[in-house]
Parts: C-alpha cells; structure tokens; sequence
C-alpha cells in the first residue's frame, strides 16, 4: 500500500483522452513539472479513457469495459497521478461500484482507488511541492471543476499551489462554485441550459479583470474557453479575450527560471 | 400494508395526465432567452443559498447533523411496511380516519368522497405538494366544489391558473408588479397597489372570510409518527392551523414515505427542513395533531382523516438505491442550488416536484416513459448531493435514471417505462465508443486518424458549436509527444 508520508521515486501518469487528444500540451507539462521534483513519470501506453462519458450518460456496460482495460495498466504500488478531478473521481470512487459484481475486478479497482491522485493534490498533499515564483506580476483566476470540488474534494489544493507563486494574484470570481456548464455529453444534449451556463461562468470570469484563466480540469476549459474564443468571434474580436490553461502549464512556466515571462 | 414488489400491480401504466419529456428543451430556451426571468430566479435563488448558509456556520455540525438526518430517514424506510400499520393503528386509536389510495385518481375520490358527506362546497387549502401531485383542485372543481389555496404563495399561482415553480415558494417567478396585476383583476373591488405589505393584507382579508365558511380543510403533512398518531405540520402563514382547525373536517395527505417511528426523530428533521429550505432557524408556526376536537374543547374539525398515497413510491422503495429517493424532507435546498433549476425556474420541468429532486421521484410519478430525457438535464456537478439534508446522492440517483431510460428494454425492469429512451443508433454508437477505448490498439489508430485528419473536424458540432469555436483535436497526441522527447 502507498504510503502518504513516503516521498515516492516512481508514479504512474495517467493522461486521460482529453489530455492525451485535445491538451497534449498540458500533460507534458504536468509530467516536466512532476519530473523536476525527482520523480520517474512511467506513461502505460496502453491507457486511453477512463470510461465515465459513457458511465455519466447511463451506459455502464460500456464504460466497464473501457474501465477493466486500465485497471490492467498499473501493476507496481505506485500513486496514479490524473490531470484532471473529473477522470481521478471517476477512478477513484465510481471504478469499485462499477465492478461491484465482478469480485475479481472490484478488489483491484478498490486497490486501484487507494492510489489514484489528482494532480495537484498529489502536488500538495504528497509531494509538498512550494512553487517558487520567477515570473513577474500577474493576476490570474482559478475555475475548479464540480469533480474535483464536490466528488474528489481537492479544490483547495489549486488554490494553495497558486497562492505559493509570490507575484501572481489569484482574483476571486463571483459564483466561484457554480459548475461551467461542460458536463460531458449534456452540453450537446442540453445546449440550451448547458450555453447559458458557460456564459454566466465566461462573464464571471472575465469580470475579474484577471488575465487568464487556469484550471485542473481540461473538460472545464474546453468549455470555458470554447465559450470566450466563440464570443470573440461574435464580436470581432482578434485577440483572446480570456487566454487559459491548465494549471500544470501555468505552474511549470512560472517555475521556469529559463523561461520566466 | 406489505413491502412492495416490483411485479405487481402498482407496475401497470396508468393515464399519463402529460409528457414532460416533450418540449423541455423548448421551454428552458424560452426562459434561458429571457434575461428578466434569468436574473430574476438568479437573485431568489442567491437571496436563499445565503439564508441557508447563514443556518449553518459550524460546518462539523451540519455535516452531523445531515448524518444523524440521514440515518433517522434510512432507519424509518427500512421500517416502513411495519410503521404504516402502527401509524394506521394509532391514528384509528385516537379518532383519525385513515384512508389508502394507490393512485392520484384514488385519492381524489376519497378526499371529494368525504367532500360529498358532507355536502361541502369549499375546501379551503394549507400549502400541500401532493395535493398538487393529484391534482386535487381540477378533481374539485370538476366535482363542483371550491378549493381555495390559503398559502399566500399558492394563492398567487391558483389566480394566475399556473402550477408552484417550486416546492417551498410557489410563486417565485412572479413579481410583486404581476401580484399587483393579479390581484387588481380577480380581486372584487381591490385597486392596484404593488406595496407587498398591502398586498398581504387583501390576502389575508379574503382568505379570513373562507375560513370561516369553508366545510373542509386540507393540509400536507411534514411528518406523520406511528409511535403516537401524530401528524406533524410545518407552515409560516398561520394558514396550515387555520384550515386543520377552524373548519368542521379537516382531511391530511400525504406520500407513505412521509413517516418516522418515534417522536424524537422529529426534532432534527424539522431542524434540517426549516434551516435547509428557508434559512429558518424554526418555522413560524408546528402543528402538531394528534386527534379531533375531544368533548369540552373549543376548537378543532369534528372530523380528522389521513389520505396515504403510493403514486409509484413502492416502485422506488422496492429497490435498494432508488429507495433513496424517499429520504426527502422536500426542504426545496438542491432547488436553490442548481445551476440548471436557476437558469429555467421550476414550470420548464413541466412536472410537479421540479429540479434535482423532481429529476428523480418524477419517473416514479409518472413513468420513464413521460420522463425519460429528464435525467440528461443535469451536468452532474453534484451540488445538489452536497446540500441535500438527508444526504440523498441525487448524482447517483441520476446516472441510474440514465441507465433505466437508455439501455435496451428489458425483463423485470426496476422501473415502470424502462428502456423509454432506447434508440439503437445511440446505443451501437456506445458500443462502438466501448470497442475502441476498450482496444489499445484500435485507439492508437482512431486518436492518430484523429489529429492526422483533424482538419476534417466539421464546424457544427450538434448543440456544442451553437456557444463555442468546434472542437479539434491537437497535431500531436501526447503519446506522440512522450516520444519525440530528447
């Protein structure tokens, strides 16, 4: 069993799809970052979803077969560390009621599920990791995703990584806790409630003043800045009125001495 | 009564007074649409999130307490089949009239059978849902009898000829300008004045006068405990005492969930309900009653009855994690906290409990059948499973809804409609999903297609690019990039 109070040599680096499709950037930098603090980040090249877009839309079938597959993938004791609350919860605390009728299954994915940190939890809380500050000032706002706050409970540990950076201001924006909207499939399903939504989150977030935001999440920022690049085009806009990252990105760059902005 | 099954008859179909699954998404457009509206739910809905808040400082001790609520409904549910019988039995024993019905229609004879005893020709009404679940005041006035709301809020709605868009303030999507209107146009002789304190007194004025002349007087009920025959009553208005007091009959309903053993189990529940729902320390006023007026008394109804009503409760009871669903105390809190419930207001739902808890006891009401796409409005944030005072894991709750809509149609279904919202196409598109996820190497080669061809990525993408640039996937997937490294 991992311990906590370890600081471990080897972890499992688990991209989810997202990351791996749409983000590849974000998860070199969580990897660079967790790297830096002397640890071998092992990629299972055999990974692909976590299976909660079918879980989530009521088609457990499915999402067990995608799930069985990666619970093969992380044979040693080491911490399974997810750039993402939304796939660690899924991991973490849907992977042992998902196999409830499958003893076999249920006991790794219980095993499993002692393991699997979200990314900057495992930062925080595992690590210690204090960010050392070598950009200059700026002020950013932090979206934490509904998973990551409610299911994962890990929605302080953002917020303590940035509030390490010396120079970096973290705004505060009005309705922080309210979901943006994403939630998988029922921003297609649901476009109408899932639009309004993300622009009462775009707005909140820009009414800020802050320059960029960053999240944990990459379905949260798909969404959000989907939203914000959608709005500029409306209104003619050539520069992103609301850049974002995730916050590996973020956390990496400022913590560059070579490449400090 | 005997636990439920779910192969008897309270499986078979019956009318379906409407399909609320039918132009749903039209209707939370037309509010989304309307920035009135929107801001509008948005400032009731913050106004009653602090209330709550402001409730509950000590986060240990609302995080005890909504355990010690939950183990009190859980403990009271497994219990239920034996706890009916010795509520039946203690209520017969104190002089209260207990009377059974299986369906809406069931209850709406018996409560217009009681009605025609005694010749009544108004009823007047304490705020009661599942009176509105029956629909009692169509049966009424069908059966030419008045039925007159006293809650201040329910009034409102009855004159306006709507539905309660929520279950704690039916009225909220009105302003006081539309009660001022309202009132103006169906009041005899009231000028127009949207002074709310005014407002409340020509209320008060005309519901004083039916008081006094109604011939029944109906309530909802908050808790109901089998260890004395006590039905409890949770009100503000002084309404609920009034109609269970001043007029010669008074008749209760309410859903068979709605029961605890013990007398001490009401004290926390009530706690949770009031601080939950309107921020309220105690409500204003508790009714608490436990028989008719008794010889010498000088005021109370003759005549006292109970209505218990199953409306496909035993449906959910009958199985383990649907059962949750009837741990609520209707506080109306994942109401007040949903993103979704604040962006469309409670008649988009077009079901009479709306938001997260409407989403979940609704199919039970009326089927999957009328309901099956209601579960899919919701993002799952799980706000509502935070709040919830009782702890009942609404997320959950809904991804099982999904799962009894979706999947094909199957033997021994847990739910009436099962398999409604079956559509081959979208399940062979799961399955599809399933085989390349669950294929390492048909997912190397799709993901690869996919940034090879990204270009090929249409510009509309169903409801996702009517607010957002389309989705592309990147050049290079990360395993890619692991590999280019140095």
């Amino acid at each position: 069993m991992h311990s906590r109070s370890a600081y471990p040599t080897d972890v499992y680096f688990f991209a989810t799809c997202v990351v791996d499709q749409f983000f590849p950037g974000a998860g070199m930098d969580a990897i660079t970052l967790l790297e830096r603090q002397g640890i071998r980040v092992h990629f299972p090249e055999e990974q692909t979803c976590c299976g909660q877009p079918a879980y989530s839309s009521g088609f457990p079938d499915e999402a067990r077969k995608v799930a069985a597959l990666q619970l093969t993938l992380f044979p040693n004791d080491w911490p399974v560390v997810v750039p993402s609350g939304s796939c660690a919860g899924m991991m973490k605390h849907h992977y042992p009621t998902l196999f409830a009728n499958d003893p076999a299954r249920k006991a790794a994915a219980e095993k499993l599920s002692t393991r699997v940190y979200e990314l900057t939890q495992f930062l925080v809380e595992v690590l210690n990791f204090k960010p050392e500050d070598c950009g200059s000032d700026c002020t950013v706002v932090l979206h934490t995703s509904c998973s990551a706050r409610r299911e994962m409970g890990v929605h302080l540990t953002g917020r303590k990584l940035l509030g390490d950076l010396d120079k970096v201001r973290v705004a505060q924006q009005d309705h922080e806790s309210e979901c943006c909207g994403f939630g998988g499939t029922f921003s297609v399903k649901q476009p109408e409630i899932s639009g309004a939504m993300v622009e009462d989150k775009v707005k909140a977030l820009k009414a800020t003043g802050a320059e960029r935001v960053v999240s944990a999440d990459c379905g949260c920022l798909m969404n959000i800045l989907g939203h914000a690049a959608w709005k500029d085009q409306q209104e003619g806009r050539t520069t992103p009125s609301l850049p974002g990252e995730h916050i590996a990105t973020f956390l990496l760059r400022r913590t560059a001495k070579e490449n400090a902005q | 009564m005997s636990a439920p099954n779910p192969t008897d008859s309270n499986m078979t179909p019956h009318a379906l007074h409407f399909m609320p699954s039918v132009g749903f998404r039209a209707r939370a457009k037309d509010v989304v649409e309307n920035p009135f509206l929107r801001q509008s739910f948005r400032g009731a809905m913050d106004f009653l999130m602090s209330k709550r808040a402001a409730q509950f400082p000590d986060p240990e001790e609302l995080e005890s307490l909504r355990d010690l609520g939950e183990r009190i409904r859980q403990y009271n549910l497994a219990k239920l089949p034996e706890l009916l019988v010795q509520l039946e039995t203690n209520l017969t024993r104190n002089g209260i009239q207990v009377h059974w019905a299986e369906t809406p229609e069931e209850a709406n004879a018996i409560i217009l059978g009681i009605c025609q005893k005694h010749a009544a020709q108004l009823m007047v009404k304490g705020k009661s849902m599942v009176s509105e679940e029956i629909e009692l005041n169509h049966a009424a006035e069908a059966a030419g009898i008045g039925a007159l709301e006293s809650d201040m809020g329910e009034y409102i709605v009855q004159l306006a000829h709507e539905k309660p868009s929520h279950i704690i303030m039916p009225a909220i999507h009105k302003t006081k300008e539309q009660i001022a209107k309202l009132f103006h146009e169906n009041v005899p002789g009231v000028e127009y004045t949207d002074n709310v304190d005014a407002l409340i007194q020509i209320g008060r004025q005309v519901l004083r006068e039916k008081f006094e002349i109604a011939d029944i007087g109906l309530s909802g009920v908050n808790f109901a405990v089998a260890e004395t025959g006590t039905l409890c009553l949770v009100e503000n208005e002084g309404n609920g005492r009034m109609c269970t007091t001043a007029p010669p009959v008074h008749i209760a309903i309410t859903g068979i969930e709605k029961i605890v053993e013990k007398l001490e189990h009401v004290p926390p529940l009530l706690s949770l309900l009031t601080r939950s729902a309107t921020g309220q320390n105690i409500s204003t006023y508790f009714n608490m009653i436990s028989s008719p007026r008794k010889p010498g008394e000088k005021d109370g109804p003759g005549e006292v009855h109970l209505v218990l009503l199953d409306n496909g409760r035993s449906q959910a009871y009958a199985d383990e994690q649907l059962r949750k669903t009837l741990q609520c105390i209707r506080c109306g809190a994942c109401m007040n906290h949903c993103p979704v419930y604040t962006r469309i207001g409670g008649h988009a739902y077009g079901t009479t409990y709306p938001g997260p808890i409407g989403k979940i006891i609704s199919p039970h009401m009326l089927g999957l059948e009328a309901t099956a796409n209601m579960a899919t409005a919701s993002s799952l944030c799980g706000a509502c499973g935070e709040v919830c005072p009782v702890r009942i894991p609404i997320p959950e709750l809904l991804v099982r809804l999904r799962e009894e809509s979706f999947t094909a149609p199957h033997a021994n279904p847990a739910m009436r409609g099962q398999g409604a919202g079956y559509n081959a196409l979208t399940s062979a598109i799961w399955r599809g999903w399933a085989a390349v996820y669950g294929s390492p190497a048909l997912y190397r080669t799709v993901s690869w297609l996919g940034s090879r061809f990204r270009w090929l990525m249409p510009r509309k993408q169903a409801g996702w690019t009517s607010v957002r640039t389309p989705l592309q996937p990147a050049p290079k997937r990360l395993r890619d990039l692991i590999k280019e490294r140095p």
